[in-house]
C-alpha cells in the first residue's frame, strides 16, 4: 500500500487534464455534435494559458484566457458542423491542425519561460485520512473542482431537465425542436462548452501540472479523451475512472524510467497508445456488434430544421 | 423583421462550382492567413511573394514542389480510398512511417544487388507493413466495430515510437557520428532520378497510380461495390455487399499505398530514416484528398498546391524567420474554407421575394 499511494496519487493528477477534456467531449457529443478537435484544443488552452499567466502574472486569469479561447475556437467547429452541415470528422480534424499549429506558431517565444502556476493545496480535514487522504486529497484546486465537475454532471444529464434537453438534441433533434427550443443554439452551447472544457484540461498542463509550455506538450492526450468518450458510454463517472486509468499508466511509465530499466524509452511511451486501443477493443467487444449503448442516436449527423429527415 | 435573404437547397450543382469552390476556399483561407501574418507583425504581401517565389519562382522550387507532391498524392489517394467508404483512416502518417521502416529493413537484411530486385523487395515490403498496419484497424473495425478513427490515430504514435526505437537503437548508423539516423542505402536502393533534379521515378508510379485508381472507382466492380456503401451502407447490404470484407480490404490497400509512399520516400529522396522524415504528409494527404473531393485526378494536382504550400513554408522559414507551424496554420485554414464551402454546393442564397 506505501508504494501503491503515491502512484494513485499521481494518477489522479496526471488523469485530470485528461478528465476536462473527456467530460467536455461528452457535453459536445450528447448534444449530437462530434468534436475532434480536442487535442488542438487543448494545445491552444496550454498555450493560451501559460502566456496569458505569464503576461498578468495570475495562473487564474491564465486558465480563465484559456477556457475563452477554447469556447471561440470551437465555435468555429460549430459554425461549419450545426450551421453548414459540414462533416464533423473533418471538421475536428482541422480544428485540430489549426490548434497544433497556431499554438506552435504563437508559442514558439515562450519555450523555455517560467511561471509561477497553482500550487498544492491540501484539503484540511480529508486529507488526514489514511490513504484516501494522500491519494485524494493532497492536490492543487483544479483536481477537486474536477470530483465536483463529474459529481454535478452526472446529476444534470441524468436528473434535470436541463440534462433531458441535452440528451434528447443529441437523440432527436426534431422532437426537440418540435417542442419549440432551438436546436442549432443549444448545439453551439455545448460545443463551445465542450471546447473550454477542453482547453481547460490543456491549461492544467502547462499552467500546474508542469509549469512550462513545449510545443506539442498535450502528446495525444485529446484523442485519448476521444477514445475515453466511447470507453465511458457517455457517462462522466466512467469517464473519470478511465482518465486516472490513464493518468496511472503515465505515472508508472515515468517511474519505470526513473528506477533505471533496460526497456527503451520509446516502448515506454507507447504504452498510453496501446492501451487505448486496447479498452477500446475491450469496450467494444463487449458491447457486441453493432452499435454501442449510449452513443446519442443523432451523433455527427447535421439537423436541417426545413427539411425532411 | 426576417432577414433579406433566405437559404435554399439546391437540386443541382453546376459544373462551375465544382472548381470555384476548392479555389474560393484557398483564396479565402490565404485571406485569412494574411490577416494573422500582419497581427504577428509580418507583411502578407511579402511573405506570399516569398513563398510563391520559393515554391514556383525557378526550377529548383519547382522540383522541391513535385518531389513533395509525390508521397501527398500517394497518401492522399490512400486516404480517400477509405474515406470513399465513408471509413475514416486518419493514419496515413503512421502507414507511411511503417512503409519507410519495412523498406529500411529490406536493405538491411536482404543482400541483392540488383536494382530492380531490390525495388520489388522494397515495394513489397512497405506495401505489406503499411497496409497490415490499417488492415489490423479495418479489422477491428470489422469485427467488433471499434471506432477506426481512434485506432488509426494511435498507431500513427505508435509507428513513429516504433521508428524511434530503432533510429536511436539497433538500426542506428554507427558511422553518424551519435546522430540518431539509419546507414545510407546503397546505390542499388535508390530510386532513379529524373535529368540533374531531385525529382525521382516515384512521380511517375503516383500518376500511375492516381489513373489506377481512377479506372478501380469508375469501371471495376470493387470500386462500384465502395461507392455504394460510401453513398448507402444498408443499400449496399440489401444488395448484398459484404461489408466485412469491403472494410478490411479497403483498409489494406490504402495502408499499402501509403506504405508505399513512406519506401518512395525513403527510397527516392532522403536514403536514410531520420526524425520527423515525413514532414506529416499523412496528415496534409487528409487536406488533398477532401480538396480533391476523393477524386484520383484531383489528388494529383491538389497535392501539387500543397507540396508548394510546404515548399512555400520552408522558404517563409529561412526568409522570415517563421516556423514552419504556420503552414500547418494555413493548412488548417484552407480545411476551414474547404468545408465552409461545400454548403454552397448542397445551398443558395437568393433574396426574398425572387422565385417564390
Amino acid at each position: 500500500m506505501e508504494i501503491l499511494v503515491p502512484i494513485l496519487s499521481a494518477a489522479i493528477r496526471s488523469g485530470t487534464p485528461i478528465l476536462y477534456a473527456t467530460l467536455g467531449e461528452i457535453l459536445t457529443e450528447k448534444a449530437g455534435v462530434l468534436n475532434l478537435g480536442l487535442e488542438g484544443l487543448m494545445l491552444l488552452g496550454a498555450f493560451s494559458g501559460f502566456s496569458a499567466t505569464m503576461v498578468t502574472g495570475n495562473p487564474w486569469l491564465g486558465l480563465a484566457v484559456a477556457v475563452l479561447v477554447g469556447m471561440l475556437v470551437s465555435a468555429i467547429h460549430a459554425f461549419l458542423c450545426v450551421s453548414m452541415g459540414a462533416n464533423q470528422v473533418v471538421s475536428g480534424l482541422a480544428i485540430t491542425m489549426f490548434g497544433t499549429g497556431l499554438s506552435a506558431l504563437l508559442g514558439k517565444a515562450y519555450v523555455g519561460e517560467t511561471i509561477r502556476g497553482i500550487g498544492v493545496m491540501p484539503v484540511p480535514l480529508l486529507e488526514k485520512i489514511p490513504i484516501l487522504g494522500p491519494v485524494f486529497f493532497n492536490h492543487d484546486p483544479l483536481v477537486y473542482a474536477s470530483y465536483l465537475l463529474v459529481g454535478f454532471l452526472c446529476w444534470f444529464i441524468a436528473s434535470t431537465r436541463w440534462g433531458l434537453t441535452l440528451r434528447a438534441v443529441g437523440e432527436n433533434p426534431r422532437a426537440v425542436d418540435s417542442a419549440g427550443l432551438n436546436v442549432t443554439l443549444l448545439r453551439y452551447a455545448y460545443t463551445m462548452i465542450g471546447g473550454g472544457f477542453a482547453a481547460l484540461g490543456g491549461a492544467y498542463l502547462s499552467v500546474v501540472y508542469t509549469q512550462m509550455w513545449v510545443e506539442m506538450m498535450t502528446a495525444g492526450r485529446g484523442w485519448i479523451a476521444v477514445a475515453l468518450v466511447i470507453f465511458g458510454i457517455w457517462n462522466p463517472l466512467r469517464a473519470a475512472f478511465g482518465s486516472y486509468l490513464f493518468g496511472g499508466v503515465g505515472a508508472l511509465q515515468l517511474r519505470i524510467q526513473a528506477a533505471g530499466t533496460t526497456i527503451p524509452a520509446p516502448l515506454l511511451l507507447m504504452l498510453p497508445y496501446v492501451l487505448t486501443i486496447a479498452v477500446l477493443v475491450a469496450i467494444s467487444i463487449k458491447k457486441g456488434k453493432g452499435i454501442l449503448l449510449g452513443a446519442p442516436a443523432a451523433l455527427g449527423q447535421p439537423f436541417h430544421r426545413e427539411e425532411r429527415d | 423583421m426576417s432577414a433579406p435573404f433566405r437559404v435554399e437547397r439546391r437540386l443541382d450543382c453546376p459544373a462551375w462550382l465544382n472548381w470555384a469552390i476548392p479555389v474560393g476556399a484557398v483564396a479565402t483561407a490565404l485571406l485569412a492567413g494574411a490577416v494573422l501574418l500582419f497581427f504577428l507583425g509580418v507583411s502578407p504581401l511579402a511573405a506570399y511573394t516569398a513563398m510563391f517565389r520559393g515554391a514556383l519562382g525557378d526550377a529548383w522550387g519547382l522540383s522541391e514542389t513535385i518531389v513533395k507532391a509525390i508521397p501527398l498524392t500517394l497518401a492522399g489517394l490512400a486516404v480517400g480510398l477509405s474515406f470513399t467508404m465513408v471509413v475514416w483512416n486518419i493514419g496515413a502518417e503512421g502507414q507511411l512511417v511503417m512503409g519507410a521502416l519495412a523498406a529500411v529493413a529490406v536493405v538491411r537484411y536482404a543482400f541483392v544487388d540488383s536494382a530492380p530486385v531490390m525495388f520489388f523487395l522494397m515495394f513489397v515490403a512497405a506495401a505489406l507493413a503499411g497496409g497490415l498496419w490499417a488492415g489490423f484497424a479495418g479489422f477491428l473495425k470489422a469485427r467488433w466495430s471499434v471506432n477506426e478513427i481512434i485506432t488509426t490515430l494511435m498507431m500513427n504514435y505508435i509507428a513513429i515510437l516504433l521508428t524511434e526505437y530503432f533510429i536511436y537503437g539497433p538500426w542506428r548508423d554507427p558511422s553518424s557520428l551519435g546522430f540518431p539516423m539509419t546507414a545510407p542505402f546503397p546505390a542499388a536502393a535508390r530510386l532513379a532520378v529524373l535529368g540533374g533534379t531531385r525529382v525521382h521515378v516515384g512521380l511517375i508510379l503516383a500518376i500511375f497510380l492516381a489513373l489506377l485508381f481512377r479506372v478501380l472507382y469508375r469501371w471495376t466492380r470493387w470500386g462500384f461495390e465502395l461507392r455504394v456503401i460510401g453513398n448507402n451502407a444498408n443499400a449496399a447490404r440489401y444488395a448484398g455487399m459484404d461489408y466485412m470484407k469491403n472494410v478490411l480490404l479497403a483498409m489494406f490497400v490504402s495502408g499499402a499505398v501509403a506504405g508505399i509512399a513512406g519506401m518512395i520516400e525513403v527510397a527516392g529522396l532522403q536514403g536514410r530514416i531520420q526524425p520527423g522524415f515525413s514532414a506529416g504528409y499523412g496528415y496534409t494527404a487528409i487536406i488533398v484528398a477532401w480538396l480533391a473531393r476523393l477524386n484520383p485526378v484531383g489528388t494529383v494536382f491538389v497535392s501539387f498546391l500543397l507540396g508548394a504550400l510546404l515548399v512555400g513554408g520552408d522558404t517563409l522559414q529561412v526568409v522570415m524567420r517563421l516556423p514552419l507551424a504556420s503552414v500547418q496554420v494555413l493548412q488548417g485554414l484552407i480545411l476551414f474554407c474547404v468545408l465552409g464551402g461545400e454548403f454552397f454546393r448542397n445551398y443558395r442564397i437568393v433574396p426574398v421575394g425572387k422565385g417564390e
